[in-house]
């Protein structure tokens, strides 16, 4: 076996199919226990290939790239690095022999400079003279410009991605993974990402790229390998496949279509917002300036926007976990006529609100408690559950059941607890809890956050269900294509502030995604047109 | 590397072998231990866990040792449930014996049972304000409950060292720090136990104790305000989100667990003393933590716990007089105990899992 490789130089890139691939694994299997993550999984890439990992989550992505950067080591099977059987043991033999990653998660030290940053990353015997000239010709090369002397926290998330990418650029990869790389990004981000990734495989890099967006898989890659329950079911070629189709390999299952429901003409408004605004609780928190919104009774209202762009905060605010403290805070969120800005949480939800959180385990749900506890958590209030202080316990299990069977939660014993349920079948769970009170306005955060597609267009076909039978839902999502199948309304959430609140289909995706990045100035009042022209 | 990695499932037979083996293992040191000494390592395992137990009026004295145990262990369970860390049970303990005493010095003609009502009752407010103090600290100031507790401990240790010294002593006393003795109806009577009669010194706090215990844990398990407690120890994010107050769950625990160590201070003076002198406790309040856990916070357990604990105690002094084995050396072997009981607790909810090196996460064997 070979122990090292030597680095290829990215260039020869030619002839693609026909040679031996640049990463051959054959059998990979890996197991947890008695859970088997990956089960004999073949795989090739090619230099020069845009190859995508697709996969729902737990399907077994993560698992196999860590093998292949050897993060983890594979229980049976090897690998082929053009044509020789290598075993790679930890990742800096991985970067040794062309092989580069970007996280999901990045690893960059807020406090530091970006060329502090990648000098960090980079392997000891790399020269470090000169790095920050070539971090910038490096970074201008590939369109993607970076100041080296700028402080990580100052970035924007897709900068900080880029600087994670340049960091791999540095060590001229063969191989560069990418993990979810476009969770974070807007369209326009992701359109500028796409760019640079298309000129690496030119330039005879492969690149892996791991993702269940069916669009932006059909739109990068050429082939896909397709993961369910930690077994290849598929290598297809992209181009052949609709998304429906890669949809359904993915998931296993017919995949159910979602009309976008058409708003009420006239009905009357339920929830306004006026005036709401915040100051930052810390120097990672973001301040909320004046929040102004309404919806209307069987309306959806999406709120756009990337993460950390005062998503939890403004959800904070909704939910009354926080409350503005100052005197001359009355009437800033009603519900009708009736001024509820001074309650409580449980006071909200008795005047017919209903919340799920973005984070399912501590937040919307507690892990360590079982499904029945869990229903107490925003049910205590209802009829029969609690009399005399005493929990009835008969009357929490009859509901968790229901909810269950309502909402198709799929549990491994009667009463689970809630850390035993999988992400998606315990946000089910979170919704459904909400949903089955039939609330007068549900406002949800990234409602299908981590959540495999199948739960994802059941919980959205839930929420929508909701709107039709006369509530106001308010949806904060990350989630574009979410957004514009549910949601009558949409405004964009950007450093705290709202933009304007549009029409669905009165507004295009490239222009929310302008707003989301802040590139179109959301004076008090934007409108339609104005945002047509500056665009 | 060695990580401890959190059990899926605990397996049935573990949650009974475990403490047995432990207790095997204790017995086996313990004997080494004793043997190295030149004690007969037999004779000293049987003085310790025998004897205490070999005639019925000791079985009494068990419980009466035990009493205060579970008493204050119900209480520090309710805060650690709660995720708020209550260290300063001893100082409560004195603060609620301080505040029977008061009662009971200042009606030194009664004859009524109301004043042993009383007594516990101002027993209980002491204590529980005596706690109320780093509950409020903790909730306005965000100070740590666990230094000002125990801080507050060493205050009420002087506290009621000068108190007997000076202006409640009893001037008849020869110049010892004594008070003057309780009336007789502040004293706590012996039990009389039906066809058996009087068992040792068991008396009246002793159910007292088993019902603090029984309704500790019917609260805790059933009550609304038993699921806020566990709550806001197990995820408070979620708690807020349900509506429910931090604060008013951290002094709702710190005055609760205070009340209890201050009635269990009470029961104490009043079963087996008689009046207050400097030493009140015999570190109840602070061996009550182990009790605690090794009850795996629940309060039903800590009847057991505690009688476990006790037993130890008891064991230790009955080892140092009919053996002359010296107090350090019944500590090391209580400590052994605990530490056996404590560590067979964790790996039977933990494994082992060896890690080959820091980057190869997630590689565990059975």
């Amino acid at each position: 076996m070979t122990q090292i490789v030597p680095k290829t130089t990215a260039k020869s890139a030619t002839a693609k199919l026909e040679q031996a691939p640049l990463l051959a694994g054959f059998g990979m299997t890996k197991s947890f226990g008695d859970l088997v993550a990956n089960k004999d999984i073949d795989f090739t890439i090619y230099a020069g290939e845009l190859h995508a990992l697709l996969g729902e989550n737990g399907a077994g992505k993560s698992t196999f790239i860590k093998m292949i950067y050897g993060l983890l080591e594979p229980d049976q099977g090897h690998l082929e690095w053009q044509g020789e059987s290598v075993t790679i043991s930890n990742p800096q033999q991985a970067r040794a022999m062309g092989i580069g990653m970007v996280f999901q998660h990045f690893s960059l030290f807020d406090a530091l400079t970006v060329a502090e940053n990648i000098a960090l990353a980079l392997p000891p015997d790399f020269p470090r003279q000169n790095l920050s000239q070539l971090i910038a010709t490096k970074s201008a090369e590939y369109g993607i410009p970076l100041n080296p002397d700028n402080l990580v926290a100052d970035l924007s998330v897709g900068q900080q991605q880029r600087v994670e990418i340049v960091r791999c650029l540095l060590q001229n990869p063969a191989l560069l993974i990418m993990d979810e790389p476009t969770s974070v990004l807007t369209p326009q981000e992701t359109d500028q990402l796409f760019e640079v990734l298309k000129r690496l495989a030119e330039q005879g890099c492969a690149v892996l790229f791991i993702s269940h967006k069916l669009d932006e898989i059909k739109q990068l890659t050429s082939r896909a390998t397709i993961l369910r329950g930690g077994v290849k079911v598929a290598e297809v070629k992209t181009g052949d496949q609709s998304k429906r189709q890669l949809a359904e390999l993915m998931i296993g299952a017919k995949v159910k279509d979602m009309q976008t429901q058409s708003a009420p003409k006239t009905s009357k408004t339920l929830l306004t917002v006026t005036g709401l605004s915040r100051p930052a609780d810390g120097p990672f928190n973001v301040a909320l300036r004046d929040i102004n919104l309404s919806v209307r009774a069987g309306e959806i209202l999406g709120i756009a926007g990337i993460a950390g762009n005062g998503q939890s905060e403004l959800m904070d605010a909704l939910t009354g976990e926080w409350r503005p403290s100052y005197a001359n805070a009355g009437n800033m969120i009603q519900l009708g006529a009736d001024d509820i800005t001074t309650l409580s949480p449980a006071g909200r939800r008795r005047a017919g609100l209903a919340f799920v959180p973005e984070e399912r385990n501590g937040h919307a749900a507690v892990p360590s408690m079982t499904l029945s506890e869990n229903t107490l958590l925003t049910g205590y209030d209802l009829d029969n559950v609690v009399r005399g202080g005493m929990i009835n316990y008969d009357q929490t299990l009859a509901m968790a059941r229901q909810i269950s069977k309502t909402y198709d939660v799929r549990q491994p014993s009667d009463d689970p607890l809630a850390s035993s349920l999988s992400g998606g079948n315990l946000q089910k769970f979170v919704v459904g809890r909400e949903i089955i009170k039939s609330p007068d306005v549900l406002i949800v955060s990234q409602p299908t956050w981590g959540v495999d597609i199948g739960a994802a267009q059941f919980i959205r076909t839930a929420m929508a269900e909701l709107a039709k039978q006369g509530s106001a839902v308010i949806m904060i999502s990350q989630d574009l294509e979410e957004i514009f199948q549910i949601a009558h309304q949409i405004t964009v959430l950007n450093a705290g502030q709202l933009s304007g609140t549009f029409k669905t289909r009165d507004i295009t995706a490239e222009r929310i995604g302008l707003l989301m990045g802040g590139s179109l100035q959301a004076d008090d009042d934007i409108s339609e047109s104005k945002a047509g022209v500056s665009s | 590397m060695i990580m401890l990695q959190k059990r899926k499932d605990v397996p049935g037979y573990l949650t009974i072998a475990v403490p047995l083996l432990s207790i095997l293992v204790t017995l086996m040191m313990g004997a080494l231990i004793f043997a190295i000494l030149g004690y007969p390592p037999l004779q000293a395992l049987y003085e310790f866990f025998i004897a205490p137990l070999s005639r019925p009026d000791q079985i009494g004295n068990l419980f009466v040792k035990a009493c205060p145990l579970i008493i204050i262990s119900t209480g520090l369970i309710f805060c650690f449930r709660a995720n708020v860390w209550n260290i300063g049970a001893e100082g409560q303990l004195i603060l609620g014996a301080m505040g029977a005493g008061w009662v009971a010095l200042s009606f030194p003609e009664a004859e009524s049972r109301m004043l042993i009502i009383g007594m516990a009752v101002m027993a209980m407010l002491a204590g529980a304000l005596w706690g109320a103090i780093p509950g409020l600290l903790k909730v306005k100031f965000k100070t740590n409950e666990i230094l000002v507790s125990l801080m507050l401990t060493y205050i009420a240790i002087f506290l009621v060292d000068w108190t007997v010294r000076s202006p409640w002593r009893d001037p008849m006393a020869f110049g010892f720090p004594l008070t003057k003795a309780y009336p007789d109806a502040g004293l706590i009577p012996l039990m009389s136990l039906p066809g058996i009669g009087r068992l040792g010194q068991l008396h009246w706090g002793v159910p007292v104790s088993l019902l603090v215990a029984i309704g500790g844990w019917f609260y805790l398990s059933r009550s609304l305000g038993g699921y806020q407690i566990k709550l806001m120890g197990d995820a408070p994010r979620a708690g807020r989100f349900a509506g429910f107050s931090q604060s008013w769950v951290t002094m709702f625990v710190m005055m609760l667990s205070g009340a209890l160590a201050g009635l269990a201070g009470m029961i104490e003076v009043s079963a087996n003393i008689g009046m207050l002198q400097p030493q009140i406790s015999f570190g109840y309040g602070f061996t009550a933590i182990i009790v605690a856990f090794l009850a795996r916070l629940n309060p039903l357990a800590a009847i057991a716990a505690g009688l476990v604990v006790a037993l130890a105690e008891l064991g230790g002094d009955a080892a140092q007089i009919s053996m002359r084995i010296p107090k350090v050396v019944t500590g090391i072997f209580n400590g052994i105990l605990l530490f056996m009981l404590l560590a067979g607790e964790t790996l039977t909810h933990y494994r082992i899992v060896w890690i080959r090196s820091a980057e190869k996460g997630g590689k565990s064997h059975g």
